[in-house]
């Protein structure tokens, strides 16, 4: 297994192996999110009748549920390569963390977005500082501090190695965070508005659900992925223009 | 442990001798403060009920004010190169010099906030939670803060940076902090408040000194 890793170090054949898996992962995507979001919208059971239920307004959750997953996934994906990146001096860990972390944010404003929204008819507010809301405005900064860092330095590879770090104080992080919200929110927030114990999931809702959930992470495979390739490619385009400075 | 002892007086030395940093913190909590009664109103109710709030985050932001130059100066002219490569250890030279960093601009603002608390008309029962809060809340801003100060080292636009990467970081100190004046304003027991805040700045004593010295040799290499 580490060998295969180590032999992925080299750009060149992890461009092949990239280019081999991308379209399979692309294409799974386009399946999964396909069907799933068809089935979810036009064919599932809208929920209970609105005063009480959710009416139609339960559909957002097909978008809201994958992209708040996704949320979390691709901060857990940033980490483990950053990690890698820091421990085993992974040169590909550094390109695939500065390739997640801008598709990572932006699942998260779609998580917040669609909640939002849902907020909005549900709740008759676009934003309440529910403890899953502003969590999730938390890792949205997160995100962005990640993001500042990678490009705040003249030289790349100190961006990266600072983000790096940044990416596992934010994991060590992350559940204090989830954890003080959460005590802070029960203390605060007027139990009226959001009721804890919300009607279990219909399984004919569920299945369109898991598709969307697993097309939302190919789709994340996919984009990372091409992302990487882009930002090698730039790795490599700047080598060269340095290449051509040089006397 | 020379090391230690030789960093923390050189950096209390220097702070005492300029002198500016202090009084810039502190006038800066004053000012922030005092500017919440023009936003809010001067009514003593109002500004009671969020008292504790503000004066909480004036804190935060006065403390990170001075954050990005606690290893700023050190990596410009070249001594922290010879810090790393001290025999003491990198991450006690970090607790040398977040100690150094509290004593001149965390515990004045601890100090200080008494004060600012009649301002803000906070009840006479709230007092021991604010500064007992504050006294163990501020190192941890000053710890976390040096894992960001170790990271922007070389940055452009450092310090706007720095308050990116590291206020996200201080939200739970700021919910246990102003949760412990709210309880006892109320006449409840602030106790667990401040055993959080107290578990928050162990972990943070045995974790951000670490983290800040990686960071710190990133920066010098």
């Amino acid at each position: 297994m580490s060998a295969r890793l180590h032999a992925l170090a080299n750009p060149a054949r992890f461009a092949r192996f990239a280019r081999r898996i991308l379209p399979w992962m692309a294409a799974l995507a386009a399946l999964c999110i396909g069907v799933g979001a068809v089935w979810g919208v036009v064919f599932a059971p809208p929920g209970a009748t609105p005063p009480e239920g959710q009416g139609e307004t339960v559909r957002i959750m097909y978008v809201h549920v994958p992209s708040a997953w996704m949320a979390l996934f691709v901060y857990g994906c940033m980490a483990l390569v950053s990690a890698g990146a820091l421990v085993w001096r992974h040169p590909l860990g550094h390109v695939l963390a500065r390739a997640a972390s801008p598709i990572g944010a932006c699942f998260t404003l779609l998580a917040l977005a669609t909640g939002s929204l849902w907020g909005a008819k549900m709740w008759g507010a676009w934003w309440v500082w529910d403890a899953r809301l502003t969590s999730m405005l938390i890792l949205f900064f997160l995100y962005l501090g990640h993001i500042a860092l990678t490009h705040a330095f003249d030289d790349p590879g100190r961006g990266a190695r600072a983000a790096a770090i940044l990416a596992l104080v934010g994991v060590v992080n992350i559940p204090i965070i989830k954890f003080s919200v959460d005590w802070w929110n029960t203390l605060h927030q007027p139990a009226s508005i959001i009721r804890r114990s919300g009607p279990a999931i219909d399984a004919a809702m569920l299945a369109p659900l898991f598709l969307m959930i697993f097309g939302f992470t190919f789709y994340f495979f996919a984009v990372w992925l091409l992302r990487a390739r882009a930002e090698l490619a730039a790795l490599r385009t700047r080598a060269l223009r340095l290449r051509l400075l040089a006397p | 442990m020379s090391g230690f002892g030789a960093l923390l007086r050189r950096d209390l030395r220097l702070a005492l001798r300029q002198g500016s940093d202090t009084a810039t913190v502190l006038a800066f909590f004053l000012i922030v403060v005092s500017l919440f009664p023009f936003g809010v109103g001067p009514e003593p109710q109002t500004l009671s009920a969020i008292g504790a709030g503000i004066l909480w985050v004036a804190a935060l932001l006065a403390a990170l004010l001075s954050l990005d130059r606690l290893f700023q100066a050190d990596y410009e002219d070249g001594t922290l190169d010879y810090l790393l490569s001290a025999p003491a250890a990198p991450s006690l030279l970090v607790i040398a010099k977040c100690l150094a960093h509290w004593l001149t601009t965390g515990l004045p603002l601890v100090l200080l906030s008494p004060l600012l608390g009649l301002l803000l008309n906070l009840p006479s029962a709230a007092y021991p939670a604010l500064v007992a809060g504050l006294a163990l809340g501020t190192p941890v801003l000053t710890l976390i803060g040096a894992i960001g100060a170790a990271l922007v080292l070389g940055a452009r636009r450092g310090g706007v940076l720095l308050s990116l990467l590291i206020l996200p970081l201080y939200i739970p100190v700021l919910i246990f902090g102003v949760g412990a004046v709210e309880a006892a304003a109320a006449g409840q027991g602030f106790r667990a408040h401040l055993l959080l805040l107290g578990a928050f700045l162990l972990g943070a004593l045995a974790l951000a000194p670490f983290v800040a010295a990686v960071a710190l040799r990133q920066a010098a290499e």
